[in-house]
């Protein structure tokens, strides 16, 4: 009985009172799958990498990214990102420019020279890439990275299959592309090149080689049939492309008419402008909103003075360069029907820019192996009918460009190292994914999209200099800057300070938080206020 | 500290980077951030009590104390008026309150308060601080004889108005600070003029500001720095001083409990409750409404105000959007460059 007058009862806390047996629903941290990371053909970790460069931590932000994709320089060239389309800052102003970030992630690692580190173990097994294009390289390095011993061989000259065999130098300078598959040597991959695989099997066995991956490319442009005079000077766009890294350019004349409505039509148009055509116009048989091309490519091409003529078939070309066109209507499946109307144009040449085949001479004989429409089967490990024998890229039935062409070959490395030990890869399932509605955009400031500066139009019509430059560093941290993080916790303190409980714990820089939920009352705020959607509520059972 | 009183207090943060207005941010300098981000933060008012699911009051109250606790390295005394914020914190004999912390009656916690003060000043203890609080109940109706009289005396003492809009505890009655057309237990939403009437309304912000103390401030749990700068800023000033905090009441408004601090957004962003600061009986500067909202957005989600929306366009509903024009102008809210 030592308590003051009046006073009959110990002092108390109010933790004696543990409200979380108030709560009907409990919230709990979770990670989404950002739409970026979603979309992207190479499987890149992208919300990741950014957040290391949003602390100016770019060699971290580079490794983070390169776990998936070797050619970050190249790819943030030439990419479609469809990671961009996907993004959620849409919602709120514009995409965020992953795209422009990643080159200029790539181009910081060419400038400092950062490698990849060697495999820590040799597992002795020998693997042969056969093509040195984008998923090639991308399984080489991948199964490098494994421990595996690779070789690659390509027909070609020189090493980068249709990056430097298709696409033109002002998307992608060549000494960006050199770098990156230097550093990919540099790893311990062999690369032969002139090094022409007539036969698979006989490859196979004569370099006792444990298995391969077949990336060969679709190099063989496809041709239709125009009646045409002796004359005329009728070439396929992937020639035309080819000759571009030989000496000698092709002479297309002054007057240009490319025939096709893909990304390729665009590349010969642009390439023949820069090669001095004073008129390169592309005839195409449907129109701009059906035509294949990404829109961001007619734009420019429009800009330097291509000329489309939509909805129209080439019917003849006669040797005094008169190019007979026929128009076309849309019927109501969208299909091209002729009109029966023609018209004339004057040409040098014609270049037909109607898709390319891929050369399937080596796979002769090989059991098991399934070609179907021009293409080689594989299952969900990347392998085809054939034990041992993997295929990506073009030459399997996907959509072809250099982004997936670098996914399947990660996709294909992870299953050759798999079957290589005698076991099946299983990819990880996915995350939840992170959409619009999951997040709190109070809490971004208003900060739109960072463009790069185009080449100046003069200079971009008569040279094959690069067209769209690179970020400097502090856009490229303000472009970073820019992701929500959707999905995934950034530690804003967010549900750590909006607690009317104290019902969250906050575990320190780099280890996020947890829930107390001996007193946590469930009522949501954190979720609600939550940013990223990183918390979601989930019903107690009572 | 210091870097927090050098914002300007309605700069746009330019920042340009993802959660510049949240409560933390790893990419902005430690005294960037808010008090509340910190793991050392006092807690003030702790786990356990017994506020409602989703309480603005209990969190405006750890907001403000925490960030008056690190403005005097915890010399602070806190003298409390009846109403919720006393009573689901303290039943005796249990307290969650982490600090100094005496209860006064419902209407004397501003008298109160001066003693406290005058009694620190006697001992000369200069760096003892000290606060009163209570809810517009205790503050509006209850306790404006006392708070004036502080007020007047200019009594070294920071006064806290937790505004939740009626007397929530006793069962949600109407007070003075209740807005117009709110259905409360004593204004019940029926006869030709449901819900609580269309005064004139009583601003006690205003009235502090007709007494010409030192300092004046409106904030709301929606914008944590905005309030932490105010506390702060007001600590580091002697005399008398107000902050009057809106403070979403789940139960009271009949509203989500997850939509405490959205409710506390779209009060300012629509223009019904001005987010301001004063000097000396003049208003130096308001908050700036960021993306402007009409009154409904902020009516809708509420209970309180369900008979609005039983009929299309309630007239009533225009007469608070004239509420809510009024203070936009009166307070000059809407930012220069967003005027078009």
């Amino acid at each position: 009985m030592d308590h003051p007058f009046a006073i009959t009862l110990d002092v108390g806390s109010s933790l004696n009172n543990q409200t979380g047996s108030w709560r009907v629903s409990r919230p709990v941290y979770l990670d989404r799958l950002p739409p970026c990371n979603n979309a992207c053909p190479a499987g890149e970790n992208i919300q990741e990498w950014l957040f290391h460069a949003e602390s100016g931590d770019y060699e971290t932000a580079w490794r983070a990214l390169t776990k998936n994709n070797p050619l970050p320089a190249c790819m943030g060239r030439v990419c479609y990102h469809p990671c961009e389309d996907a993004c959620n800052r849409i919602t709120v102003d514009s995409a965020v420019g992953i795209n422009s970030v990643e080159r200029f992630l790539g181009d910081e690692a060419i400038k400092k020279g950062w490698k990849f580190d060697k495999p820590a173990t040799e597992t002795g097994k020998k693997v042969l890439v056969i093509g040195a294009g984008p998923s090639g390289l991308s399984a080489a390095y991948h199964l490098r990275r494994l421990g595996h011993s690779v070789t690659i061989r390509d027909a070609g000259p020189k090493a980068g299959g249709m990056m430097r065999f298709g696409i033109p130098s002002y998307r992608l300078p060549r000494d960006v592309l050199d770098a990156e598959i230097q550093r990919i040597v540099d790893m311990g991959v062999e690369i032969k090149l002139d090094s022409h695989v007539a036969n698979v099997l006989q490859a196979k066995t004569e370099g006792k080689f444990d298995a391969v991956f077949l990336a060969v490319g679709a190099h063989i442009g496809k041709h239709t049939n125009i009646p045409a005079g002796a004359a005329a000077k009728i070439v396929d766009a992937v020639s035309v492309l080819r000759s571009m890294e030989g000496g000698e350019k092709p002479l297309l004349g002054r007057r240009v008419v490319i025939y096709g409505g893909g990304n390729t039509a665009l590349d010969v148009a642009r390439t023949a402008k820069r090669l001095g055509a004073t008129e390169s116009i592309i005839v195409y048989r449907r129109n701009r909103e059906k035509m294949p091309a990404h829109d961001f490519e007619l734009e420019e091409a429009l800009e330097e003075g291509v000329v489309m003529k939509w909805l129209s078939t080439i019917k003849r070309f006669d040797d005094d360069g008169k190019l007979t066109v026929e128009k076309m209507k849309l019927d109501e499946t969208g299909w091209p029907q002729p009109t029966g109307e023609y018209e004339t144009l004057e040409a040098d040449s014609v270049v037909l820019a109607l898709g390319q085949d891929v050369d399937l001479s080596l796979l002769d004989g090989v059991p098991g192996l399934v070609i179907n429409k021009g293409v080689v089967e594989v299952n969900k490990q990347m392998m085809t009918g054939a034990a041992g024998i993997f295929a990506g890229g073009d030459m399997v039935p996907s959509e072809r460009t250099v982004t997936v062409g670098i996914g399947h070959g990660k996709k294909a490395a992870r299953n050759i190292d798999a079957w290589l030990k005698g076991e099946t890869y299983d990819a990880a399932p996915k995350h939840d994914l992170a959409v619009a509605d999951n997040l709190n955009t109070w809490y971004y400031t208003d900060a739109p999209h960072t463009v790069r500066p185009t080449l100046d139009m003069v200079r971009r019509q008569s040279t094959f200099e690069e067209v769209v430059k690179g970020l400097d560093e502090t856009n490229a941290l303000y472009e970073a800057r820019r992701c929500l993080s959707c999905g995934n916790c950034f530690e804003c303190d967010n549900c750590y300070g909006v607690c009317p409980d104290n019902a969250v714990i906050k575990l320190g820089p780099g280890k996020r938080f947890k829930f107390n939920y001996d007193y946590c009352k469930g009522c949501g705020i954190c979720a609600s206020e939550c940013p990223c959607g990183a918390i979601k509520m989930v019903a107690e059972d009572i | 500290m210091n870097n927090i009183l050098d914002l300007e207090p309605t700069q746009k943060l330019k920042f340009y980077q993802k959660g510049t207005f949240t409560v933390g941010n790893r990419l902005v300098s430690e005294e960037e951030r808010a008090v509340q981000s910190s793991m050392g933060r006092s807690n003030s008012i702790n786990c356990g009590h017994r506020g409602c699911r989703g309480c603005g009051e209990a969190l405006g109250a750890r907001f403000a104390v925490d960030a008056a606790m690190r403005a005097c390295d915890n010399n602070l005394v806190v003298v409390n008026a009846t109403g919720c914020l006393e009573v689901f914190s303290t039943p005796y004999p249990e307290s969650a309150w982490q600090v100094a912390w005496v209860h006064s009656l419902f209407g004397n916690a501003a008298a109160v308060a001066t003693g406290v003060a005058a009694a620190y000043r006697v001992k000369g203890r200069k760096e003892v601080r000290v606060m009163a609080q209570g809810g517009d109940g205790g503050t509006t109706d209850i306790g404006l004889g006392c708070l004036s009289g502080m007020f007047e005396r200019n009594d070294d003492v920071m006064y806290i108005c937790y505004d939740n809009e009626a007397y929530m505890n006793t069962g949600v009655q109407r007070s003075s600070a209740t807005p117009p057309a709110a259905r409360t237990a004593t204004t019940d939403a029926v006869g030709p003029e449901p819900g609580n009437v269309f005064g004139t309304g009583k601003s006690v912000a205003r009235i502090a500001m007709a007494h010409r103390i030192p300092y004046v401030a409106t904030a709301t749990v929606a914008d944590l720095h905005d309030l932490e700068r105010k506390v702060i800023k007001s600590m580091s000033i002697h005399g008398a001083r107000y902050i009057h905090i809106n403070v979403p009441c789940p139960l009271g408004w009949g509203a989500q409990s997850h939509d405490t601090i959205r409710l506390a957004r779209l009060a300012v962003e629509t223009g019904i409750f001005p987010v301001y600061e004063g000097e000396y009986g003049k208003v130096t500067e308001s908050r700036k409404i960021r993306d402007r909202q009409p009154v409904e957005a902020f009516l809708k989600p509420q209970r309180r105000f369900a008979h609005l929306f039983k009929k299309p366009n309630d007239p009533r509903i225009a007469q608070i959007q004239a509420i809510a024009d009024a203070n936009i102008a009166e307070f000059d809210l809407i930012a220069k460059e967003d005027q078009e």
